[in-house]
């Protein structure tokens, strides 16, 4: 078949699988932080891709560290749990001076948030330097894996894969089995009410906020295995986060999950079978022309209008 | 020293000035009054008797910071070398530093402010070839004279610009023919991002391959500016199992091809991958491990072992920090400045038109990576060097070529 042995088509498709798998993985990643700020509160954060990097940054840092303290083979879990504390926090501060003046005003957070991921990108580039850095990965974390000589399975995806279902498993069970998940879900369904009954909407805001953030940091950090380190490194996921969030139905976790299946299998066969800028312009094509018919995404929440 | 009675001495002493004079090093201590401003700044520049004004204009701010920041500071270092000969013509060159912010529209309004409003007599700026094409107009009409130092797709040429970095046909044929040669290889697998540098390379390199060196290109293919997802790209590389890949990916994209790709089994003991968008200032954030074995085809490498280059290292080190590294654009644009000022010198003259002229001809012969001629179309006759990437992050220099010359204009590669 087209010049190619059986063997060598049946070993592609494995690969291709898992690539697309893999592609899925980390657009549900990107877009699981944004999913929870835009999808509960409506907030339009576009500095979202910062806080991604943020989390870039503690990875690239501790691994510094760690190279000289030696202790090289786990400090990626140490980094993946402090870029997520860093990012709440500063999400949760961000909160507090700007969002929370703005909720009644979407549009304006809109340019709040482009200018706060301006400010952030200067903030990185005057304090880490404008050039790109990279981690040292662990060895462990280097290369692929082989289940037969000619199949190669890169572990940094697979150890992306395995980190975006525990984050997606840990939104879940934070959002529908929780206390914290029920004011969450009450606030955004009736603000009002959900004050008569006792609860603090506005720490819920802060919170919600903030994990969102969290959640893009550990995003970041996970990235440093597969893309870059830069000031600008943000802007390479703002666009694909926000595609996934509104392709999915913007308060809906399963859509969030759908929408970044669809998007990443579509992409990553039309990529193969077309050149890459091909596949990708199609699929927004795609997009754009299923967002016309459904303007609300795949998985629009059913509210009484 | 008891033999060398004054006469001697004199006559070794005028010798010895008479062999500087013609060396042309001399002429750094010539005193201002020498060359009176009336005379050597006639078209009203910022020329006084003690100071030269002169731009210097990149993206200091924004996305191209990462590229152009090496590009400011080695134009810097040029600078305060020069001003610590004494100047050009007796004049201590003062800078005047611009912004472009990334952005092109800036770029322009920058340059026009440098050229109509600062009077500048040179500019060294610029990385981006849409950067160039956005500030060209500008010079053109205001007669300005521009220092470009990024190697870059070709296909331009301006009396108002001199081009320090290599144009594509001397950066990507001889690179083809060394790997050819060297790997025998007959297949090959062109990827670039999606924009005027890659594609235009790429078609002077399938032209190359497919009718001199009868090797047949058996896939194309082009990233979107930013895209960072290259699973399906590498499955179908895999398939065609080139001898070479030829790779032209640039900003995080290249961070991302590098990483994804050794992620996949693809490292450099079973695929030779040559790319011609890889300096020393991109292995920071690929990092080592990740490109270790594979080549760069580049004019100049970090690692090159002369009198003039181990100079260049260690003063940009003890100027900007001894971490930095110097890539290939940063060498090209620490030429700008040392191209000027002997320009300038050549003509007696800061006049633009007289500038213009004076350079085409000269032969800067200490430039860190070995001796270049500007050539009449205002670009530089260089050496191309293969370097072999290693852990460390520099390259090692596997073969240099001859001189090359430029030519932006290729006769059967358009």
């Amino acid at each position: 078949m087209f010049g190619y042995s059986m063997g060598d088509i049946g070993n592609i498709m494995i690969m291709q699988g898992f690539s697309g798998l893999s592609m899925f993985t980390v657009l549900l990643l990107m877009a699981l932080g944004l999913a929870i700020i835009f999808g509960q509160m409506g907030v339009i954060n576009m500095a979202h891709g910062e806080f991604m990097t943020i989390g870039a940054y503690t990875t690239v840092m501790l691994s510094k560290v760690a190279a000289t303290y030696g202790f090289v083979n786990y400090y990626f879990l140490i980094a993946i749990v402090l870029a997520f504390i860093l990012a709440f926090a500063l999400g949760y501060f961000v909160e507090f001076i700007m969002i929370r003046h703005l909720y009644k005003r979407p549009l304006d957070t809109l340019l709040a948030t482009w200018g706060l991921s301006l400010v952030m990108q200067q903030a990185f580039r005057s304090s880490f330097g404008a050039k790109e850095m990279s981690a040292e990965l662990p060895e462990w974390m280097l290369g692929s894996f082989k289940p037969t000589p000619d199949i190669d399975i890169p572990i940094n995806g697979v150890f992306v894969m395995v980190l975006a279902l525990l984050v997606t498993a840990g939104v879940y069970i934070f959002m529908y089995r929780s206390r914290w998940g029920l004011r969450v879900r009450a606030t955004v369904q009736n603000r009002v009410m959900a004050g008569a009954v006792g609860i603090n909407t506005k720490k819920v805001d802060r919170v919600t906020f903030a994990l969102g953030c969290g959640i893009a940091g550990v995003a970041g950090a996970a990235f440093t295995t597969i893309a870059s380190t830069g000031p600008t490194t943000g802007t390479l996921y703002i666009v694909d986060s926000f595609m996934v969030v509104v392709f999915g139905g913007a308060a809906s976790l399963m859509g969030t999950i759908a929408s970044a299946f669809g998007i990443a299998q579509a992409q990553s066969i039309l990529q193969f079978f077309m050149t890459s800028s091909m596949g990708k312009v199609t699929t927004l094509l795609v997009i754009v022309g299923i967002l016309m018919m459904k303007p609300e995404g795949l998985f629009a929440s059913k509210l009484r209008k | 020293m008891s033999t060398l009675n004054r006469r001697g001495f004199m006559k070794a002493g005028g010798a010895l000035v008479g062999a500087l004079l013609a060396a042309g090093l001399i002429t750094t201590n010539a005193f201002a009054a020498d060359f009176p401003t009336a005379k050597v700044n006639t078209t009203g520049l910022a020329v006084t008797d003690t100071t030269v004004k002169v731009g210097i204009l990149h993206s200091a701010t924004g996305t191209m910071a990462i590229s152009e920041t090496g590009s400011i500071q080695a134009e810097k270092l040029a600078i305060d070398q020069i001003n610590a000969m004494g100047g050009i013509l007796g004049r201590k060159i003062e800078v005047i530093q611009e912004d472009g912010a990334s952005d092109w529209p800036t770029f322009a309004e920058k340059a026009k402010k440098l050229l109509a409003s600062d009077k500048v007599a040179a500019v060294m700026g610029c990385w981006t070839s849409a950067s160039r094409k956005a500030v060209l107009p500008v010079f053109e009409k205001e007669n300005g004279l521009l220092f470009y130092p990024t190697f870059y797709e070709g296909l331009e040429q301006s009396k108002n610009v001199f081009y320090t970095g290599q144009e594509a046909t001397q950066q990507v044929i001889a690179g083809l023919d060394w790997i050819a040669k060297e790997k025998k290889a007959k297949t090959f697998y062109l990827i670039g991002s999606d924009y005027i540098w890659p594609r235009t390379s790429m078609k002077i390199a399938r032209k190359h391959i497919e009718k001199n060196l009868k090797g047949s290109v058996v896939g194309e293919e082009y990233i979107a500016l930013g895209d960072t997802q290259f699973g399906s790209v590498i499955n179908k590389i895999k398939l065609k199992k080139p001898d070479v890949i030829y790779a032209a990916v640039v900003g995080g994209s290249n961070v991302a091809w590098f990483k994804q790709l050794n992620a996949a089994g693809l490292n450099s003991t079973k695929q030779t991958m040559l790319t011609i968008s890889v300096t020393e200032d991109e292995v920071l954030g690929i990092g080592g491990e990740n490109l270790a074995g594979f080549y760069s085809a580049m004019k100049y490498f970090q690692s090159q072992d002369n009198p003039a280059n181990k100079k260049f290292v260690a003063e940009f080190k003890k100027k900007w920090g001894a971490k930095s590294v110097i890539g290939d654009v940063t060498q090209a644009a620490y030429l700008g400045p040392w191209l000027y000022k002997a320009a300038v010198e050549r003509a007696g003259s800061f006049d633009v038109d007289k500038v213009q002229a004076a350079l085409p001809g000269y032969e800067l012969k200490d430039a860190p990576e070995g001796p270049v001629t500007v050539e009449k179309n205002h670009h530089l006759t260089t050496k191309l060097r293969i370097g072999q990437w290693q852990k460390d992050g520099q390259a090692k220099v596997v073969y240099t070529s001859g001189y090359i010359k430029p030519d932006p204009f290729p006769k059967g590669y358009q």
